[in-house]
């Protein structure tokens, strides 16, 4: 079967749903217009599964290598003979597996907001911003060259400034929405620069082109790019460094992460699509496309391990200290994307040496399930208690028996308890790390601990420890005794299933570094220490959350400083907001705003008041009076007589 | 008659046309308006005849000229004095400074 | 300097003194009897350059016609016994500079022109302007005959619509008199010109 056939439909369709919905939406769709994207997403993803049981089980293999297919090519606008951006689809082991998880998780989170926005005024909006994040996104995974992924990303970034600050009415949604666009734009500036950087010096934007030309030890372009320095830096460092920052952007690494908390401003399905499970790892897949160009600049991959492993233990210890739900969620994610990052920094290139990248991808997948299914039961508490706060909740599983169940898998499979899924990637991970880089092994063994231990504190301040206040039935701020409806359990469900089978996939079999298969193997000696200490933070949460008690409290006390730094997430947002206000704008932003006032309007009022004073003095032609225009008429005929007589002979 | 140049009897005639002129531009009463385009058709009327006489005797297309000229001047005055006495009507004068309702 | 010369001289100066008093005067109706000198003095002069016809056609519309439908509207307009008021100095100015420089330009091209006079006899009789005039070969004016007829037609309409009082203010006499004054001197106009030209 032709690829090319129904491969553009699965991002089509979103677009399609978003077109619909957003023109007509709010006069035909009122109330249908939830089925209606679920449905479209339905298709999409069934097409995902097919394209990838079509590739990886029937053709995608030649000899024992999976091939990149481009089904689809168009030349969109071409610059010379050689430099040319065009639009296309790729088909590779890990776009596949993308365009699986993008559509599956956007149809759960389509399905879940179906009882979760219900009575939202805006809800054919919302189910079109959501159709157009998912186009975005799907389009993002299979572009087939660098420029189309930019545009793709900004797409992205529009789409999730959209739905940040879907509830716009409230300042801080708003406040939260621009924070996001502007610090990934932000990030994007390195993403372009580098893009052009490597577009020249390689003389194409395809990426298999690209990559191609640039890792052939023997290309005249490696030669230049490699030996051309600019402060002493080579440019293909200064290049692979300036796109990973921009992809450092989209994942919120340290120190542009500022973004991801805040962002918990808009609706929690949206939360669980953008922001854990879909478009924060859009880094992760852009290092992952160039992987080929950053193994062999071994700079560029010492600058994305760090900052990954720096990422990951920073956000756990953030996360410990913080007290609405959404936030600890959010601080996870960003530390199990460091994982992800460092992952790849650690890895080799081709069949074993590459357990790094397979490792990361594989982690890619399982977070994707094990995330989106923790946002949408913190969703579907919120929407029971109103309120984000830890201190608000409680005791909450006899009313809510299926979220308990599925929050509780989530949480053993991000801790990496066997045999959920978090356990077989996170344990690929360290083993690959121990291989490699040593640290970053016991950077992420710690970091592993502290995260099982955070999650424990979640889950059990959740369900377990009694509320604060005693009253008759125990729980205040609750206005109905209701679950939630059906359509919000369902994804529960199917998640939670995913979340227990998923780690027992073949994976290596299917992505690796360079497209050809290897049998991982199980160090089952090696993975107790990473359980262990699991178990350790287990244990330290059960003793001090599950009961009610003022143990914690007097553990914070005693840390003093340490708590309060990692309570105020390290004063990083302080200190930007000093380098923003104190710096940037008295001495850029002042001085062009007084240029712009002044010199910019001055110039065109200026231009205004002249016009309107000429005017002003030509105005007195149209007197009115009869003789006046006879005095004119009959000046304008001498005029023409002395012309006619002397003058054109 | 012919002891008198032809072109003293154009000055009479240019001279006529241009007190007419300088009594349009001048005179601030829509009537005597009027009565300095009387003039300045009565002095084209002039400088039709002069020619015919002394340049084509044989024809007679400037008589005609001047006769037609004479008819239409009738008939001009006549839709004159009408637009005067309506704008009359809803000026009270016909002081031509005061109908000036066309400024900008 | 034979007679007639002096005679087209006086005539002449005629003319132009009485055009320069009508366009100067203070007063209105002083005006229109300067008026009405000059028109006769152009009357004057037609008979001394021998085209009676024309003389005799001007002194009947032109001083007996317009001159008195111009008095007549004056009447009717205003009180012509007061004074007019006067232009500001720079609108004389103004023009009286335009007029002289106007007038200097015409003529100079005039002087300079060397008109031929033609020795050919120049004959004029009654029989054959009307028979030029109604006549359909080249050279009649017929048709122009026939326009003019429409113009007047059209004119007099025009006239009577104008000057119509609308229904709603015809409630004083005296405007049902301006509207009868407007369609005489119309009628006059054209029972005079209609005479003339014999049809």
């Amino acid at each position: 079967m032709n690829y090319s056939s129904y491969i553009a439909l699965i991002p089509l369709l979103p677009l399609a749903g978003f077109v619909i919905l957003g023109l007509f939406g709010k006069k035909y769709f009122k109330n249908s217009s939830g089925v209606f994207g679920c449905l479209l997403l339905l298709a999409s993803t069934v097409l995902s599964l097919y394209a990838a049981y079509h590739y990886f089980f029937i053709d995608g293999k030649v000899g024992d290598t999976y091939q990149t297919l481009i089904p689809i090519k168009y030349t969109w606008l071409s610059f010379s003979d050689s430099l040319s951006i065009d639009m296309g689809f790729v088909l590779d082991p890990i776009s596949v597996m993308m365009l699986v998880v993008v559509s599956f998780v956007s149809l759960m989170v389509h399905i879940f907001s179906l009882g979760y926005m219900k009575g939202e005024e805006r809800f054919a909006t919302y189910y079109a911003f959501l159709s157009l994040f998912t186009f975005s996104m799907l389009g993002l995974v299979v572009a087939s060259n660098i420029f189309q992924i930019y545009i793709f990303w900004e797409l992205v970034g529009v789409s999730s400034y959209l739905l940040i600050g879907f509830y716009y009415e409230r300042p801080a949604a708003v406040a939260a929405s621009k924070k996001a666009f502007i610090v990934t734009r932000f990030a994007d500036l390195g993403f372009l620069i580098g893009i052009l950087i490597l577009g020249f010096q390689s003389g194409t934007l395809d990426f298999s082109t690209l990559i191609q030309r640039l890792t052939d030890r023997s290309s005249p372009q490696l030669l230049a790019i490699a030996s051309t320095s600019f402060l002493g830096i080579s440019l293909l460092t200064w290049a692979l460094t300036l796109v990973f920052i921009g992809g450092a952007g989209k994942s919120a690494m340290f120190p542009l992460h500022i973004w991801l908390p805040d962002a918990m401003e808009g609706p929690t399905p949206v939360s669980a699509l953008i922001h854990a499970a879909t478009m924060v790892v859009a880094g992760v897949y852009l290092v992952a496309r160039l992987f080929p160009l950053f193994h062999i600049n071994e700079a560029s991959l010492q600058v994305v391990t760090w900052v990954g492993a720096t990422s990951a233990f920073l956000a756990a210890l953030i996360a410990c200290t913080q007290t609405d739900i959404k936030r600890v969620l959010a601080y996870s994610t960003m530390s199990q994307i460091g994982y992800m990052m460092f992952a790849l920094g650690v890895s080799g290139y081709g069949g074993e040496n590459g357990l790094g990248y397979t490792a990361s991808m594989f982690h890619l997948f399982t977070h994707a399930f094990f995330k989106s299914l923790l946002f949408l039961c913190a969703g579907a508490v919120i929407h029971l208690v109103r309120s984000n706060e830890m201190k608000d909740m409680g005791g909450l599983r006899k009313l809510m028996p299926i979220t308990n169940i599925a929050f509780f898998i989530a949480c053993l499979a991000i801790a990496g308890i066997p045999p959920f899924a978090g356990f077989f990637s996170k344990e690929e991970i360290l083993f690959a790390a121990w291989q490699h880089n040593p640290p970053i092994y016991y950077i992420g063994l710690i970091t592993s601990g502290i995260t099982a231990y955070y999650m424990f504190r979640l889950y059990f301040s959740i369900f377990w420890s009694k509320p604060h206040h005693s009253s008759p039935d125990g729980y205040r701020g609750i206005t109905h005794h209701s679950e939630g409806t059906m359509s919000m359990k369902i994804p529960l469900i199917i998640l939670a299933i995913g979340t227990i089978l998923v780690g027992f996939i073949p994976f290596s079999n299917f992505i690796s570094s360079d497209g050809k298969g290897f049998v991982s193997e199980m160090h089952l000696t090696f993975s107790t220490m990473p359980v262990a200490i699991a178990l350790v933070g287990i244990l330290i949460a059960y003793s001090l959350y599950f009961k009610q008690s003022d143990r914690p409290q007097k553990l914070a006390a005693s840390l003093g400083g340490l708590y309060e730094t990692a309570h105020r997430k390290f004063y990083i947002d302080e200190i930007y907001l000093f380098v923003t206000k104190k710096i940037i704008f008295n001495i850029v932003g002042r001085p062009a705003a007084w240029i712009d006032k002044n010199i910019v309007d001055g110039t065109m009022n200026g231009i205004a008041w002249t016009t309107g004073r000429i005017s002003v003095l030509v105005k007195g032609v149209q007197s009115g009076k009869v003789q006046s225009y006879a005095l004119y008429f009959f000046g304008g005929i001498v005029v023409l007589v002395i012309l006619f007589l002397y003058v054109l002979k | 008659m012919s002891d008198v140049p032809i072109s003293n009897i154009l000055f009479v005639s240019t001279a006529l046309f241009f007190i007419g002129m300088y009594g349009l531009f001048t005179r601030r009463n829509m009537i005597t308006m009027l009565m300095a385009i009387e003039l300045i058709l009565n002095s084209v009327n002039i400088n039709f005849v002069v020619f015919n006489k002394y340049l084509y005797p044989e024809k007679l297309d400037g008589i005609f000229f001047a006769i037609f000229i004479i008819t239409i001047a009738a008939a001009e005055a006549a839709v004159a004095i009408a637009i005067i006495i309506n704008l009359y009507r809803s000026h009270r004068s016909i002081d031509v400074e005061k109908a000036s309702e066309m400024k900008w | 300097m034979s007679a007639s010369a002096i005679i087209f001289y006086i005539i002449s100066a005629f003319i132009l003194g009485a055009g320069t008093l009508a366009m100067t005067t203070r007063k209105i109706f002083r005006s229109a009897i300067w008026l009405l000198f000059s028109l006769i003095g152009v009357g004057a002069l037609y008979f001394w350059l021998e085209v009676e016809f024309i003389a005799a056609v001007q002194i009947i519309v032109y001083v007996g016609g317009i001159v008195v439908l111009i008095i007549f509207s004056i009447f009717l307009t205003q009180q012509s016994g007061s004074e007019m008021p006067k232009q500001p100095l720079k609108r004389i100015i103004a023009s009286l500079l335009a007029v002289l420089f106007g007038f200097g330009l015409t003529f100079l091209q005039i002087w300079r022109y060397n008109f031929q006079p033609s020795i050919k006899n120049f004959d004029l009789s009654v029989s054959k302007i009307g028979s030029q005039m109604l006549g359909t070969k080249a050279g009649g004016y017929a048709l122009p005959f026939e326009v003019v007829s429409m113009l007047l037609l059209a004119a007099m309409i025009g006239c009577i619509v104008i000057a119509m009082k609308s229904p709603r203010s015809a409630t004083n006499g005296k405007a049902k008199e301006e509207e009868l004054e407007a369609i005489k001197e119309s009628s006059d106009v054209e029972i005079t010109i209609n005479e003339i030209t014999g049809t």
